[in-house]
């Protein structure tokens, strides 16, 4: 490869660095007006009363709009991903805005003023009167027969999937067993925190359709949504997604954009802005969903798991958002990755409360049952007396793995085995473990731990697959990429231009890439999520870049007589194969193709391509820690993740990725967590008092990769963007438990549970 | 109450009507149009809004607009000498710093400050100079490396 595997500079840098970066607040429209929404602060109850009179008396108010002054649609805020159960759209429970309040924070009203004072007061001067209903936060509560049903006919049940892969009866093969181990964790909520709050702006355009310009991970599929909210059709609404803030999948919903909308159609189409406050986002947009887990594990005396199971409950809060699809996807997670001998049974629900929505969120449910199978994985090999990672490579997936779950499709190319020799190498493995296995009596004890992961990409065959590209030759021989995947942060239009140039021959410089989205402009794609964009859309690109590639040799060969196949593009110039010889520069073939009389035809393609595969990424994450007993503190002393993702396209970028799902994964295990009182109401919404990890908490990361060759991939890579995330929290827990013999199965394991914790195991 | 304020931005003099309660985030972003200035938290928590005033990280968010008055206030956008990059900005570029870059700004305004100072720090020194930033893309780990080596030459 010639561009690609390099680590070559982001095309954003600069622009970022310099502050000539847009995003969305930073369209400074003339004559914006600010929009603001009123949040319920009950967590579940009828609105019995909504008085506007007040506020829309106030000088400066232009607009306000409750439930009654939207449609009354019911809609999904999610496009994709849709499971296969039962089928897609069912879980239209949203409205734009709500009657009936379902967590703390329910959208019910909003107001567009000519400024944020005179919209918070407008706020303030709306007058709601509730009837009070109970108020459920977990999904046992919720679930007890004759509860309120928060959306109707549901039992608050969103979804509920089981299967069983093995011919042997469940019971019978657990008998079968020499030891069977039963544990329980419990993953708590966190948010994603991405820096640039949700926000939004709307105006109509000269043709009467509504215009978005928003902070999104999809925008396509947002113009789809909004729409059918709205009432409108998908061409009445265009959305325009500048740079983002990051996104980590809160954005892959639709959030703000239907309110945004529904008031510049209130207010006569004047723009309207609304700029999430951070307090808002923390609890309005999504968090990343709670589950519990109940797993069962029986082996033999050898260590090879014969039987297991699990049951998860999952936690989505007031709205579906994305479904059952999160603990749904946990299902087959738990049966891959160390596929049981005889039988696997799993059950997973999925339950509505009273907490605010959870949705998507980096890794999409796998960072939760990682956290309870990696730990689980521990506590059985510590149960038969041997080592986790000689469990672990007894039981895990082997190449030729035929998955019932997709298709039968054979897993290869897996290079999980050398990641978990690579981690284990990083740490120091065999020599501390035997180290800190001494028995330990100080106010400061170590450990190190082990956790692997595997990790499915994009979403096939659970949906289509597509995505577009577009290319042009430009008189002066440079390529202009427009793609419909959206980046967010994660440096995917690099990759992009980096595969364009891999393809074609033209420079990498030479390759811009349009990083605006435009739903009337760009190509089809969904967007950024599930991994996927170097996956599938990075098989637009190759499509398109061989096009073009083929166009451009095609012109030589008729101003040379040169056959096609002798030639080929070289940094800009067209040569012979052969000789090397230069037959003529790229820009002047650019250049002919505009305005020569016997060449002209520009040189460009757009291409849509549906991609119907998967890849598995693998990895594996080791952990140092030191635990202070007395205070319940962890101190991380080394930690590394080795990820088989396939080729690396850019190392540098690849190698920041995995940072920031390193430092994301100890966030979820250490720190982080999303507090609510016993009525719903959200206590630490905010960056002060939600401990997100800082540059002081933060350790060193060892970052390695195990390049293996995905053939399915459009330059033999799979899944990187989300798996970091996985693994690192499992594995600080399982070191956890060597340095204090203490099992901690919930998280975030903070000095507060530790301390807790401890003082109950008598080690205080 | 409007407060009428003299102070230099980015090396030019300006003079302001600003109201009394009005930050220096909201001054900088929507008087003055300097965009770099990124708007996190609005309370002091992320550090995204950091600017130097008279040579120090303030976050802009929690710092009135009339406080500038007479001081010299430095953004993201007087950094570059035309298409010249400053230290701090090359290493974030270079070291991969930069990913979805909405806490960029605030960060080279920091490590620009400590640049500036010339004083050697350890590891963990520089740590503590840039804990009050939050970045959830980076794990820092980038952002470290960049600064380090700007410090270091």
């Amino acid at each position: 490869m010639k561009t690609l595997g390099k680590s070559l500079k982001r095309p954003d840098a600069i622009t970022k660095v310099t502050g000539k970066a847009k995003y969305v607040a930073d369209y400074q429209v003339k004559n914006m007006l600010v929009g603001k929404i009123l949040r319920s602060n009950i967590a579940h109850g009828h609105i019995t009363k909504i008085d506007v009179s007040k506020a829309k008396a106030l000088p400066g108010v232009v607009a306000i709009i409750s439930a009654d002054d939207v449609p009354d649609i019911k809609f999904q805020p999610t496009g994709l991903p849709i499971a296969s159960y039962p089928e897609p759209g069912m879980h239209a429970d949203k409205n734009i805005l709500t009657n009936y309040v379902r967590f703390y924070g329910d959208e019910i009203a909003a107001v567009a003023a000519v400024d944020v004072l005179t919209a918070r007061k407008a706020l303030e001067l709306i007058e709601v009167e509730y009837e009070e209903l109970p108020v459920y936060l977990n999904p046992q509560d919720a679930m007890t027969e004759g509860t309120v049903e928060i959306h109707p006919d549901s039992k608050n049940v969103l979804g509920r999937n089981e299967f069983t892969i093995g011919e042997t009866d469940l019971a019978e093969a657990f008998e079968r067993c020499d030891l069977v181990r039963e544990d329980e964790f419990m993953v708590n909520p966190v948010q994603h925190c991405q820096m640039e709050n949700h926000i939004a702006y709307a105006y109509m355009d000269e043709k009467e359709r509504v215009v978005i310009v928003t902070s999104t991970q999809i925008p396509h599929i947002v113009r789809r949504v909004t729409a059918h909210a709205l009432g409108l059709t998908a061409n009445q609404v265009r959305i325009i997604k500048p740079y983002i803030g990051g996104g980590f999948g809160s954005k892959t919903d639709v959030c703000i954009e239907a309110i945004v909308a529904s008031l510049t159609l209130a207010a006569g189409g004047k723009p309207v802005l609304i700029d999430m406050e951070r307090e808002e986002c923390m609890i309005g947009t999504r968090l990343r969903h709670a589950i519990q887990f109940k797993i069962k594990t029986g082996v033999n005396r050898e260590g090879r798991i014969l039987a297991k199971e699990m049951i998860s409950v999952s936690n989505t809060g007031a709205y579906a958002s994305h479904g059952h699809d999160i603990a749904s996807k946990g299902g087959g997670n738990f049966f891959r990755t160390y596929p049981a001998e005889l039988v696997t049974h799993f059950e997973g629900t999925t339950a509505y409360t009273n907490l605010p929505p959870a949705g998507a969120m980096r890794a999409y449910g796998i960072p939760q049952v990682n956290f309870a199978v990696e730990s689980h994985m521990d506590d059985v090999a510590s149960a038969l007396g041997m080592d986790p990672v000689v469990f672990r490579k007894i039981n895990m997936i082997q190449e030729g793995f035929v998955d019932p779950l997709k298709r039968n499709m054979v897993i290869e190319n897996i290079g999980l085995d050398q990641c978990l020799d690579k981690a284990k190498d990083y740490i120091g493995w065999d020599k501390k473990r035997k180290q800190y296995s001494k028995c330990q009596t100080g106010d400061r004890r170590r450990g190190v731990g082990i956790a692997c992961f595997s990790y499915g990409t994009a979403v096939w065959p659970y949906d289509l697959e597509v995505a577009g590209a577009r290319m042009k030759l430009d008189p002066d021989g440079t390529l202009q990429l427009t793609m419909g995947a959206t980046e967010i942060g994660q440096g995917s239009d690099t990759v992009f231009c980096q595969m364009a140039s891999e393809i074609t021959g033209i420079a990498y410089e030479h390759v811009l890439i349009e990083h605006i989205n435009d739903t009337d402009h760009s190509p089809f794609d969904t967007g950024a999520y599930a991994s996927r964009q170097c996956y599938v859309s990075g098989q637009a690109v190759k499509k398109a870049g061989l096009e073009i590639r083929n166009q451009i040799l095609e012109r030589a060969e008729h101003l040379s007589g040169i056959k096609v196949k002798d030639l080929d593009i070289v940094a800009g110039q067209i040569v012979e194969v052969n000789s090397k010889r230069l037959v003529i520069s790229l820009m002047d073939i650019a250049l002919k193709s505009y305005c020569s009389m016997e060449l002209f035809g520009v040189i460009k393609s757009e291409v849509q391509v549906d991609v119907r595969s998967t890849a598995y990424a693998f990895g594996a994450s080791a952990a140092e820690v030191e635990v202070d007993i007395k205070t319940g503190r962890v101190e991380i002393l080394n930690i590394c993740n080795v990820h088989d993702s396939g080729t690396i396209l850019n190392p540098m970028l690849a190698k920041g990725q995995v940072h920031g799902g390193m430092s994301m994964s100890l966030g979820l295990g250490l720190s982080e967590v999303m507090l609510f009182n016993d009525k719903g109401k959200p206590l630490n919404n905010n960056l002060l008092d939600y401990k997100l990890p800082t540059i002081m908490d933060t350790p060193d990361f060892g970052v390695e990769f195990v390049e293996t060759y995905e053939p399915t991939g459009p330059f033999g890579n799979k899944a990187l963007g989300e798996p970091p995330a996985i693994s690192p929290a499992a594995a600080v827990r399982n070191a956890i438990l060597q340095a204090t013999g203490v099992r901690v199965n919930q998280t975030p394991m903070n000095p507060q549970s530790l301390f807790e914790r401890f003082t109950l195991e008598g080690l205080i | 109450m409007s407060l009428r304020i003299h102070f230099s931005v980015n090396g030019t003099h300006k003079e302001l009507l600003v109201e009394s309660g009005e930050t220096l985030l909201e001054m900088l972003r929507g008087r003055l149009g300097l965009t770099g200035v990124k708007r996190g938290c609005s309370v002091g928590e992320c550090g995204a809004c950091t600017v130097l005033v008279d040579g120090l990280n303030v976050d802009s968010c929690i710092y009135l607009a009339a406080w500038a008055d007479g001081r010299e206030i430095r953004t993201l956008e007087g950094l570059a000498d035309g298409d010249d990059l400053n230290p701090v900005q090359q290493a974030f570029v270079d070291h991969g710093a930069v990913q979805c870059g909405f806490c960029t700004p605030g960060l080279v305004m920091t490590a620009t400050a400590m640049a500036e100072k010339g004083i050697k720090l350890t590891r963990d020194e520089v740590r503590r100079e840039l804990s009050g930033h939050l970045c959830r893309c980076t794990g820092y780990q980038n952002i470290m490396t960049a600064v380090e080596a700007v410090l270091e030459d």
